[in-house]
């Protein structure tokens, strides 16, 4: 006899349980439409904010005169553990002082390799690289990873970097 | 034939089956061979490579200033309690006493991961025993830790907040708000939680009596994190080895002594409330300070053996460095909890059903990166 009302008993906790989890979905059901978090994306793509330090990926700052802030130091190379930059530069005699600089010629990124772990922005003596927060990398090709950063015939400015340490 | 001739004369076989690598319940590549009869099990041999990245060996190859970035793949939802272990094992190395902002702020990090994981994990253990709703809610909640972790360490997931000498930046300026934020929000949340899975009788027939973990067997095994506490073991790395600002809070650890998988559940249920006080005792006492130690651009630890242990949101990672002086490591090690925890799963699923062996797998809250490495 026991055993059967055990049963039944049980029967109705597990039916007062389920309610009781039931009243709270049933709370979320019916509340007002502002306390809704689901976001329609990608219908609300212009209006999505991130914070400024959000890493998607790298890019290379260049100004209204084409003028970039990489002296081609290759700090970044050295500092990145997968081997996801090449700087590739030549030596190049400056026109007044006369003296050999190393100029940059293609700062090669490749997306496919970066964990962004932000180890080269930090290293970065002359903050020249930056992460933006362009989040849609996907791409139909892969030779589409691999971006050079700096756009072409874009020099290096040594204005252009102080003005930056300055902030 | 009779009856009995029939009953006598059918003996019933065992066979293999392969749960996983791609098993809807299990959370990762884990393959499990189990030989059961019927639906019973009788035999649960994990096979594990399938995502072995040899970390180990790739931290041989790297500076330690690159080594920290890894560790965020080791074991993705204590990615930062990860960075720190391999921080402060380099730091104790080096003899760098780090300044008390950096310890309060790696406190308040390690715990807000540990909330987000634990959410995570209870969202699929629900997942797993069939209750599809408890997901949505929990990741409701670990929404707003991400957004926190967005605007403060840039990242989501994988987030490389530590650096050997303190953190890539200073927290942002509205952290301390949305911490707050959070907290109030979710300490109404979790009563729900309780309401909608701890507190259903279905959801607790599934897990009573399941799995069970004997203290001697738990220490055995090296079973550690809230997977030993649920038998009843005293393990917390916080608070036998206090690291950081774990000495200066003061906080319960949470020990039950039934040891199946409702109180291993259960554990983690109320360590997110610890996890609540103690963030709660840190917010507004933040000192002020500098937020990194300058060190040497390429560290070099001085020759010898160095290991510095953790509590991660599954148990104890340990972290054990041998130096010869160079600029990386000579050999580096790691002490997962995910592959202690697994090494049990055998002895605590013989004679259960196979969809008790998804509760119990839920219950000692596996993930497969941690366990590979």
């Amino acid at each position: 006899m026991n055993a059967i009302i055990n049963y039944f008993s049980e029967v109705l906790n597990g039916g007062i349980s389920l309610l009781k989890g039931m009243g709270i979905t049933g709370k979320h059901f019916v509340r007002s439409p502002k306390e809704i978090i689901t976001q329609q994306y990608p219908e609300n793509k212009d209006t999505l904010v991130f914070g400024e330090r959000f890493r998607a990926q790298l890019f290379m700052e260049h100004n209204d005169e084409n003028q970039i802030r990489c002296d081609a130091c290759q700090t970044c190379e050295t500092v990145c553990p997968n081997g996801s930059i090449e700087v590739v530069w030549h030596r190049e005699a400056d026109p007044e002082t006369g003296k050999k600089k190393k100029v940059l010629d293609k700062y090669v990124y490749h997306l496919s390799m970066c964990t962004f772990c932000n180890l080269c922005v930090l290293a970065c003596p002359t903050e020249a690289i930056k992460m933006n927060q362009e989040f849609e990398t996907a791409v139909y090709d892969r030779s589409e990873l691999t971006k050079v950063l700096n756009k072409p015939g874009s020099k290096f400015s040594q204005d252009f970097v102080d003005k930056s340490l300055e902030k | 034939m009779t009856t009995t001739d029939v009953n006598t004369n059918l003996k019933t076989q065992e066979y293999l089956i392969n749960m996983g690598p791609q098993h809807p319940a299990a959370h990762g590549v884990l393959r499990l061979i189990l030989t059961v009869d019927g639906e019973i099990i009788h035999k649960v041999d994990p096979d594990l490579g399938y995502i072995h990245r040899s970390i180990e060996k790739m931290c041989e190859r790297d500076t330690y200033k690159q080594i920290v970035h890894l560790t965020d793949r080791l074991d993705y939802l204590s990615s930062h309690i990860n960075n720190e272990a391999v921080c402060l094992a380099v730091e104790n190395a080096l003899g760098i006493e780090v300044p008390d902002r950096v310890k309060y702020i790696r406190t308040i990090m390690a715990e807000l991961t540990r909330l987000a994981s634990h959410q995570l994990w209870w969202g699929v253990m629900g997942m797993d025993i069939g209750a599809l709703t408890a997901f949505m809610y929990a990741f409701r909640d670990r929404e707003m830790i991400n957004d926190i972790m967005e605007e403060t360490v840039g990242a989501r997931l994988t987030m490389n907040y530590n650096i050997p000498g303190g953190l890539m930046f200073d927290i942002h300026p509205g952290f301390q708000k949305k911490v707050k934020d959070f907290i109030k929000h979710f300490r109404k949340a979790l009563p729900e939680y309780n309401t909608l899975l701890s507190d259903n009788i279905i959801f607790k027939k599934r897990l009573q009596g399941i799995g069970y973990i004997s203290k001697e067997d738990a220490i055995a095994y090296g079973v550690s994190g809230p997977s030993a506490r649920g038998s009843g073991i005293s393990c917390d790395v916080r608070k036998i080895h206090p690291y950081s600002a774990y000495d200066k809070v003061e906080f319960n650890e949470i020990l039950i002594e039934g040891g199946d998988s409702y109180d291993r559940y259960m554990v983690r249920m109320k360590e997110m409330e610890e996890s609540m006080n103690i963030i709660d005792q840190l917010i507004d006492n933040i000192p002020e300070g500098d937020f990194q130690v300058k060190t040497p651009a390429l560290i070099k630890l001085p020759k010898g053996e160095y290991y510095q242990k953790v509590e991660t949101a599954r148990g104890e990672l340990g972290v054990f460095i041998i130096s010869d002086g160079k600029k990386s490591p000579y050999r580096f090690k790691f002490r997962s909890p995910g592959f202690s925890n697994l090494s049990i799963l055998d002895k605590i699923s013989r004679g259960h059903k196979i969809a008790d062996l998804v509760a119990i797998m839920s219950s000692l809250d596996f993930v497969i990166p941690d366990i590979d490495r």
